[in-house]
């Protein structure tokens, strides 16, 4: 059987990949970075960017690598100063619609956290009002291709900030129109709440008629966010939490089909909930429930924080030595006919497993169940 | 499921039946929508609401609640007397054919046509396209279990599956899509009143010995109650005592008033639940049990992958897991092997004591879930179930017979009604109310009807109105909408306000003891 191996050569390394890979895939699994605004893995290969253009030998132009099916012997540039320049220009063109400041101010490496900003900037552009602000994906293709000055004039675009949606703004000021986020509501959320309106010049993501996202279908997952690479999407909740500084990886409390999440946390504070990627059973995607519906439910006013024992009708806090004390003697106090122990499909298995084992060998009964049938 | 939940997306044919898919696992219709665009799949829906999966299936079914079996039968004639079936298949893998096919033979299409409320030309068309685009996958979820006669619903599916030899093979199976986090678990942990974890059932003499050997004392051979059992024991006070954990069975349970009445008449009620819920607020102690984020432990799916819950945030206030409640009130009065420290350390005594999770252990679980059967250490989990033979041998063919659902429509209760769930709420909303932007979109229940049916009783969109069973009354926002169809009206589950339950029948199905949440007659009337 021919083996689906094949050898390439890039940026004057060998390197392998498999048969049906794009160039840049290969570029990406062996490390080598090559700019990309309208790529996203989870999605068909767009080539609408041309920030991935490379050179390879024996082939015409400037082939975007993301649309380029990777071939055997190919040999392959990725930063030349050709492609340099050419991917330059393209970016001044995103760039005359897209505040930017953050990329030429001079006092861009010397501003620290709470300063004030020197007006270099117009009080809406300024980079610490952008909530994507040093994890922008913009801000690192441009640092790659080495953006100094935009010689072409620019224009603030003045579409309406949407606030009041659940979840997320959007603020079409800051968008690139790279797709990512309508291209994910359609082909991979087959909901497609949202499109490309108006064209031209005037092109803007929106919704049929300009209906609120509630009206237009939209699921409220949270793909498009997590897809966009610039601040123009952002979860509410969490646009000025800042960096997390640890990641925990669990399974989502809702339904059974089991979205590993990563919860983000700062400090001891969760700051966001995202899909994670590298499993079987979510690959990167996730509800709204999971994505948006469990920090308010964790730190609510309403959860319950001591035991609670009921004293003529009325329930008094109490410490968890007498609450369990009586329950002890309490549930000792009946024969095996006469209790039961409700389990619970929201509890882990091995509370579960416990409960059970409670139920039959110290109550000595099996009337055990939960909500399976509901 | 019998196959994972990737596998979905390599499917040639889908048939979603009785599963509102995109609203209560939306990430699974995500895999519906690969295979239909990247493989060219096909997906056949049968649902009598139009659901938002009806947008994408290229064949839409819309049977009457409660008419599955004659549905299924009708297809599985189709699939014989076109000869589609998969001869190699029923004869190596199956058995009990004959009598099945024989029982085909009283099948008329226009009589099950007349009951269901399905061209016979589309019943045949569903039928063919099943039995011709292989693999074909059949997913459903509680509209075929939730009647009187939810095992028959599922016996007919099996049948389907066997007839066209599509089970044990990628891309194919009988796949029930199960609606918690952890119901799966919670049934292969022993949480039923029948069987000890893993399935081994506390009647058979070696499994019980091997359990009191294991945990060093005699247990009881008589099988337990079931949860509706329970409540009816405990409102003739036979039951007198309940320990609950995590479950608010006042608003999820069918019958709700009598529920709340059984749980009035207990002695002694401990709740241990993350909010005081509704079933919380009729107990005698309640204890305050942490949220997922804040223990460790282990979920199992819907594809019986077992995944790792691991603590993010330390316990909020003084709240405990509920498996340390458990034990600490266990050794309070006087049980032995509940001190454990960690969860790791119960896992290791589930792998100790079940078979099918007999290679699972938190070092596994680090990196990825693993699917059960997973007997030994080496074992690397099971994605798709009976490849070679079916766990009892050979599978057998058994032959159902159309029985209606236990409460039809009459004169003065004369609409039908089926309840569900919605993508922005979950189950009795314990958790999802507490969130605002989730009640920002869906705030309320309501209670959706056709617009035929509207107009005759007056209602406009937006009226309150009056939805009255045999078993009690709920008022809601009318929504109308030809999502419903003619005769039908559906409710959600997810509101205390609205709770669909007070109205739901406590009929259940005689070998799974289901409650028939999807079929009950009603009244509709505008609310003045």
């Amino acid at each position: 059987m021919a083996t689906d191996k094949i050898n390439l050569t890039i940026d004057d390394t060998q390197v392998a990949g498999k048969v049906g890979m794009t160039v840049l895939e290969v570029a990406r699994e062996n490390g080598i970075y090559i700019p990309t605004l309208c790529y996203h893995r989870q999605l068909t290969p767009y080539g609408g960017c041309r920030m991935c253009i490379v050179e390879i030998e024996k082939m015409r132009g400037l082939p975007p690598s993301c649309t380029t099916p990777a071939t055997e012997g190919m040999v392959v540039k990725t930063n030349t100063p050709q492609l340099q320049d050419f991917r330059r220009g393209v970016l001044e063109f995103i760039l005359t619609e897209h505040p930017h400041v953050c990329l030429i101010c001079d006092r861009r490496q010397r501003c620290k956290p709470f300063d004030i900003c020197l007006r270099s900037a117009s009080v809406t552009e300024r980079c610490v009002l952008c909530p994507e602000n040093g994890h922008c994906e913009l801000q690192e293709v441009s640092d790659y291709v080495g953006i100094k000055e935009i010689k072409l004039p620019y224009t603030y675009k003045r579409e309406e900030v949407y606030r009041n949606d659940p979840f997320f703004d959007r603020d079409y000021n800051l968008c690139i129109l790279c797709g990512r986020c309508v291209r994910m509501c359609q082909e991979v959320r087959g909901a497609a709440a949202i499109a490309f309106i108006q064209r031209g010049s005037r092109t803007v993501v929106g919704t049929a008629f300009g209906h609120p996202l509630q009206e237009s279908g939209c699921q409220f997952c949270g793909a498009c966010v997590d897809a966009c690479p610039v601040g123009a999407l952002a979860e509410r909740a969490r646009k000025w939490a800042g960096e997390p500084d640890r990641e925990v990886v669990t399974t989502c409390p809702y339904c059974g089909v089991g979205c590993q999440l990563k919860v983000e946390l700062k400090g001891d504070r969760i700051i966001e909930v995202l899909p994670h990627e590298e499993n079987e059973t979510n690959r990167g995607q996730v509800c709204v429930k999971g994505r948006f519906g469990i920090q308010e439910f964790v730190y609510h006013q309403d959860r319950l924080k001591t035991p609670l024992i009921r004293r003529d009708g009325q329930f008094v806090e109490a410490s968890w030595d007498e609450a369990l004390d009586l329950i002890a003697s309490r549930l000792g106090n009946y024969s095996k006919d006469e209790v039961a122990v409700i389990a619970s499909a929201k509890c882990t298995n091995e509370d579960n497993y416990v409960a059970q084992k409670f139920g039959r060998a110290v109550l000595g009964t099996n009337n055990i169940d939960h909500c399976a049938r509901l | 499921m019998t196959n994972s939940i990737h596998d979905i997306g390599e499917s040639a044919c889908i048939l979603a039946i009785g599963t509102n898919t995109n609203e209560a696992h939306p990430v699974i219709s995500l895999e519906v929508l690969r295979s239909l665009r990247q493989k060219g799949g096909k997906l056949i829906v049968v649902n009598p609401r139009e659901i938002g999966l009806v947008r994408h299936a290229t064949l839409w079914v819309r049977p009457r609640p409660g008419t599955d079996v004659p549905l299924l039968l009708g297809m599985a004639k189709v699939i014989v007397d076109d000869g589609l079936l998969d001869k190699t298949f029923i004869s190596e893998r199956c058995e009990n054919f004959e009598e099945f096919e024989t029982t085909l033979k009283d099948i008329d299409l226009p009589t099950v046509s007349e009951i269901t409320g399905v061209p016979v030309d589309r019943m045949i068309e569903a039928a063919r396209m099943y039995a011709t685009s292989k693999p074909a996958a059949i997913l459903y979820t509680m509209g075929i279990t939730q009647h009187s006669h939810g095992t028959d619903n599922v016996m007919a599916i099996a049948n389907l599956a066997m007839l066209t030899g599509n089970i044990g093979k990628p891309g194919s199976g009988v796949n029930p899509l199960r609606g918690q986090n952890n119901v799966q678990g919670a049934c292969d942990m022993g949480g039923l009143p029948d069987v000890f974890s893993g399935y081994q059932q506390v009647g058979n003499e070696a499994a019980r010995q091997k359990m009191e050997a294991a945990w060093g004392i005699q247990l009881n051979p008589v099988r337990g109650l079931t949860l509706t059992e329970i409540f009816d024991a405990a409102h003739r006070k036979d039951i007198k005592a309940i320990y609950l954990i995590g479950e608010n069975p006042v608003l999820t349970d069918p019958d709700s008033n009598h529920v709340q009445q059984a749980l009035e008449h207990l002695d002694f009620l401990v709740v241990q639940d993350i909010f005081l819920t509704e079933t919380a607020k009729l107990a005698d102690v309640v204890l305050p049990s942490t949220s997922s984020v804040e223990r460790d432990g282990t979920f199992t799916n819907t594809e019986r992958r077992v995944q790792r819950v691991r603590k993010a945030i330390e316990p909020i206030g003084d709240s405990r897991p509920d498996w340390l409640i458990t034990c600490q009130i266990a050794q309070r009065m006087g049980g032995k092997g509940f001190d454990f420290s960690h969860p790791s350390e119960i896992m290791d005594e589930i792998a100790r004591v079940t078979p099918s999770y007999g290679g699972i252990s938190f070092a596994r679980l680090e990196k990825i879930g693993l699917q059960w059967p997973c007997p030994t250490p080496e074992h690397p989990g099971t994605a798709i179930l009976h490849t070679q033979v079916f766990t009892r041998g050979k599978g057998k063919f058994t032959p159902v017979l159309y029985r209606p659902p236990a409460e039809v429509p009459d004169k003065e209760y004369p609409l039908v009604l089926t309840t569900g769930r919605r993508l922005f709420q979950y189950h009795s909303g314990t958790m999802s109310r507490k969130v605002k932007g989730l009640n920002l979109i869906v705030k309320e229940g309501t209670v959706e009807i056709n617009p035929v049916d509207a107009a005759a009783l007056g209602i406009v969109h937006g009226d309150n109105v009056r939805v009255t069973s045999r078993r009690g009354e709920v008022t809601a926002k009318a929504s109308v909408t030809e999502v419903s169809q003619r005769g039908v009206v559906f409710m959600d589950i997810h509101f205390a306000e609205s709770a669909a339950n007070v109205l739901t029948n406590a009929a259940l199905d005689p070998v799974a003891k289901i409650p028939e949440f999807k079929v009950c007659a009603v009244k509709v009337e505008k609310n003045h």
